[in-house]
């Protein structure tokens, strides 16, 4: 069966990578971004003295440039499609097939973010790297643990939107959850300001909350913020978000066949 | 033979809420499908005809697992469909002619190459039947176009091809030939015939389009509100109910009803009279001729009944006849 899932990975990569256009503006866009937020967090450590918390400005724009490089990887702004498929009824078809329907979402999610890991989350931090002075991983193992902690972002992003999406089925428009969600999203990963910045008792609740897996921790990780069980323990919280996760959309989905299966939808 | 599909005393009600005053909501049960009772035999080809909303839909649904009855039984190929749903998956398949298996942004062959992962086929088997398939539909022109850029013929015989490919023992079709083009129409009907004489498929579809079901199917069933009407042969059914014709003329200027010996007007609007014949007793030549002697003709179209106007005459038959003469069938 796991033959099915690459299959379909495969192909939902190749169906991103068809888009070229897209690709090209949503690089320059999340540029301007990594440079707008580089510039306003330089501005904040150099008016503080030329570090805040800790973290100098080139920590502070590193982590602006890091995190825009993976922000569509790990799907923050969300995907639709399944929504879109239950809301015109196209999901029965779904429902005939003999595959698991969140793998199956799964497999498409992580498809298309292979490819805007490559497309879209490398460009930025090159760019951004000819205007600012960036912080490289060090030493280089750090790499590791960033990769794999960006692996589960993707699969928290995954898990939540899959749970929202699968809410259309008792809402038939789902269009305000996720554009809540994506308010959560932004300002609780970290991604509008990195969480670090926050009141203490602010940051305590984002800490605790699942949307720090999805930026900040990977970005921490890759400032090398974290050092040897330490880095196991950021991964095994994010591990435990993406299960629960999923296990939530699990839950939805196991609720949501039974009411089209019993009432019809 | 053995029985692919077995209906006793089928129910289906859904639960209508409606608005009654501010926050109140009325409850309000829909009766979709009422008694209904019927059974497949293995290499049948059936089809399921009514009018919009008569309940078609509901049923397969049901004999396909994606709806609970809400009373009666119902088995397919020796499982129950919502309980076993995932298992009757890989043993039917399933064609919507409003929706689409296919995938939107993909090429054709890819959505084939996806099914036989999906359903685990045998890669000799797959090839051979997706070859088979390919010179029968003539696909061979577009399997490398994105499904977003076929015409709804072509789309349709993808979705045909995706439905057989992993060699279902049923295959059930609702409303295949919507919207499509005599030619594609008629494409369609010999590869489901040929499927069904050669491959041993049992085939049930739904339609409301009556020329479907004469061409493909031996036994037909017509519902109508939720019940099942008539479930007979095709041939008799239309020996007793589908000999009727109009032939629907406009003259140059409004006439009195035209004195017909072949047939007779039903009714007359300004110029436009509608005229019945029995095709058994005359032909439509015939009446034609008769008309165009009678006055001048400015334009004329023969018509055939179509469903609703059938069940009509069902209804119609049944209460004038005694019981069980008619329609029994």
């Amino acid at each position: 069966m796991s033959r099915l899932w690459w299959e379909i990975a495969r192909r939902s990569f190749r169906r991103a990578s068809s888009y070229r256009l897209a690709t090209a503006s949503g690089v320059f866009v999340n540029t301007v971004f990594g440079y707008l937020r580089a510039s306003i967090l330089i501005f904040v450590a150099t008016a503080a003295g030329g570090s805040i918390r800790g973290q100098s400005a080139t920590d502070l724009a590193t982590f602006a440039f890091v995190s825009q490089g993976f922000i569509m990887t790990i799907g923050a702004f969300g995907d639709h499609e399944l929504a879109e498929r239950i809301r015109t009824g196209d999901v029965v078809i779904d429902l005939y097939r003999p595959a698991d329907l969140q793998l199956w979402w799964a497999a498409t999610w992580f498809g298309r973010s292979g490819f805007l890991a490559l497309a879209r989350g490398i460009p930025p931090v090159v760019l951004g790297a000819l205007a600012f002075d960036l912080e490289w991983p060090d030493p280089l193992w750090h790499w590791l643990p960033f990769l794999a902690s960006v692996v589960l972002a993707t699969t928290v992003g995954f898990a939540l939107r899959f749970c929202s999406n699968l809410l259309t089925f008792w809402l038939l428009d789902n269009r305000g959850v996720e554009q809540l969600l994506t308010v959560l999203i932004s300002f609780f990963s970290g991604l509008v300001l990195p969480i670090t910045l926050f009141p203490s008792w602010l940051e305590r609740i984002a800490r605790a909350l699942p949307f720090a897996s999805m930026i900040q921790l990977p970005t921490e990780l890759y400032l090398g913020r974290y050092d040897g069980m330490e880095i196991v323990s950021v991964l095994a919280q994010q591990a435990g978000w993406a299960v629960a996760l999923l296990l939530v959309g699990r839950a939805v989905l196991r609720a949501a066949t039974a009411r089209v299966v019993i009432q019809g939808g | 033979m053995a029985q692919v599909v077995r209906l006793a005393a089928v129910d289906k009600t859904y639960a209508v809420r409606t608005r009654a005053g501010r926050v109140r909501r009325r409850r309000r049960e829909v009766r979709a499908v009422s008694d209904v009772s019927f059974t497949i035999e293995s290499g049948e080809m059936v089809g399921y005809v009514g009018p919009n909303g008569a309940g078609k839909s509901t049923t397969i649904k049901m004999i396909t697992g994606i709806l609970t009855p809400s009373a009666g039984r119902i088995e397919v190929l020796g499982l129950t469909p919502t309980v076993d749903r995932r298992r009757l998956t890989r043993r039917i398949g399933v064609v919507f002619g409003q929706r689409s298996q296919l995938w939107w942004d993909l090429p054709l062959i890819d959505s084939f190459e996806l099914l036989h992962h999906v359903y685990r086929t045998e890669r000799a088997r797959h090839d051979a039947n997706l070859a088979a398939f390919t010179e029968r539909l003539d696909l061979g022109g577009f399997l490398d176009v994105p499904v977003r850029q076929l015409s709804l013929g072509q789309r349709m015989r993808g979705e045909l091809t995706a439905a057989l490919l992993h060699d279902p023992a049923l295959v059930v079709l609702d409303e295949p030939t919507i919207g499509l083009d005599v030619v594609s129409k008629y494409a369609v009907r010999e590869f489901l015939s040929e499927t069904n004489r050669e491959r041993g498929t049992t085939v049930l579809l739904t339609t409301h389009d009556l020329d479907d079901v004469e061409h493909l199917c031996r036994r037909m069933l017509i519902i109508d509100r939720g019940r099942v009407l008539l479930d007979g042969a095709v041939d008799r059914f239309k020996a007793e109910h589908g000999n009727d014709r109009t032939l629907v003329v406009d003259l140059e200027s409004a006439a009195e009803p035209l004195p017909l010996r072949t047939g007779q007007v039903l009714r007359t609007d300004g110029p436009r009279q509608w005229i019945r014949f029995d095709r058994r007793r005359t032909s439509a030549a015939a009446v034609i001729a008769e008309v165009t002697a009678a006055g001048a003709v400015r334009d004329l179209a023969i018509e055939e009944p179509d469903i609703e106007e059938l069940i009509r005459r069902i209804y119609a038959s049944r209460t004038e006849g005694s019981p069980g003469d008619g329609v029994g069938l």
